[in-house]
């Protein structure tokens, strides 16, 4: 179970859509422990948070603690956004660090667990994140740009306990948010 | 719990917000939303906030904040509004170019005429460059094309630039 070849099939165990938490949860201000990949109980989480991400539109990434869940694991599935330039499909990763943050641009985030306000947030769009896949436990080194960079850095600021709010870019960067479409 | 409108603009100092939202909490009213901030040097606060108690006592308390007449306070009751379900898509226009009587109305005019409805607007004057950023919300039906194409028709007539372009938010 390597990076690109990734897939929640491999978890072995079915997921389940659960319920996405919304600010002001206290869970969601809170930076989440550290986790052993190779935990049975992990594994069924990385297959819940894929199987929440897949129902959910428009979603390209889900933190455990958008369920509800204080541990430091993700998911993101940036393929075949309109954004994104190098991708690597669906995977979930367990304790990720960012490793390399360069050329930073700004955009406008909009996230599941803050669903009435968008808001503008720069971010790196040349991004090393290093971290172990759900699953195998594999320690894994990934190398993205442009919108998968921006997904895995909104995941990973979750697992610390960060939202985009605690980012935007000024007084006038938080917007109620509209239809997505 | 009664909505209330609260509005406070004059001359700039440290501590207006402090003491303004120190009065207001006394009273158990609760912030909701609220915009503050300078324009051309004065204060300007305009926040919507919800509690129950008698418009007199409210400006009995903060009367003493326009007592030298540095400021102008006033407070008044507001029905709910619904927060509409935006159906339309997210624009942002933005305006500049030299400064002339008649630029907010003409632009304004044609986003209206169009169904657009304006939903954050700021305007900055700075020596003669006159500055308009706006958030729109345009009804899907509209021909986005077609009104970009209006505006800056407009705008050439005016002589400032006009520039219509779809704010794009990242789900993630």
């Amino acid at each position: 179970m390597t990076l690109l070849g990734w897939s929640e099939h491999d978890l072995g165990v079915p997921g389940r859509v659960l319920p996405v938490v919304t600010a002001s949860h206290p869970v969601l201000s809170a930076a989440s422990e550290r986790v052993d990949a190779a935990d049975p109980k992990v594994t069924q989480l990385a297959a819940d948070l894929v199987a929440t991400m897949r129902v959910s539109p428009g979603c390209v990434g889900l933190a455990a603690p958008q369920i509800g869940v204080g541990w430091h694991v993700f998911c993101v599935d940036a393929g075949g956004h309109a954004k994104a330039r190098t991708t690597h499909g669906t995977f979930a990763l367990c304790n990720a660090e960012v490793i390399e943050a360069t050329r930073w641009e700004k955009a406008r985030e909009g996230c599941m667990s803050v669903p009435d306000l968008t808001g503008d947030v720069k971010r790196a769009t040349r991004l090393v994140v290093a971290g172990e896949l759900a699953g195998s436990a594999e320690h894994v080194v990934v190398e993205t740009d442009a919108f998968e960079a921006r997904a895995l850095q909104h995941e990973i600021d979750h697992c610390e306990g960060l939202l985009f709010l605690d980012r935007v870019a000024g007084a006038h960067a938080v917007f109620r948010r509209r239809v997505y479409r | 719990m009664t909505l209330l409108a609260v509005t406070v603009i004059g001359h700039d100092r440290p501590g207006i917000i402090a003491d303004v939202t120190a009065g207001l909490a006394d009273l158990g009213i609760n912030l909701e939303d609220s915009s503050m901030t300078l324009l051309r040097g004065h204060f300007a606060m305009t926040l919507v906030c919800a509690g129950d108690v008698p418009l007199g006592q409210i400006e009995r308390t903060l009367a003493p904040l326009a007592a030298d007449g540095s400021l102008l306070v006033t407070v008044r009751s507001v029905p709910a509004e619904a927060v509409a379900e935006a159906s339309g898509n997210p624009y942002l226009l933005t305006v500049h170019g030299g400064d002339r009587p008649g630029i907010v109305s003409a632009v304004t005019r044609v986003l209206a005429d169009s169904g657009g409805n304006i939903i954050d607007l700021t305007t900055r004057l700075t020596g003669n460059l006159y500055l308009l950023v706006a958030e729109v919300d345009l009804p899907a039906s509209v021909d986005t094309d077609a009104l970009a194409g209006r505006l800056a028709a407009t705008g050439a007539d005016l002589g400032v630039r006009v520039t219509l372009s779809r704010q794009e938010t990242d789900l993630l």
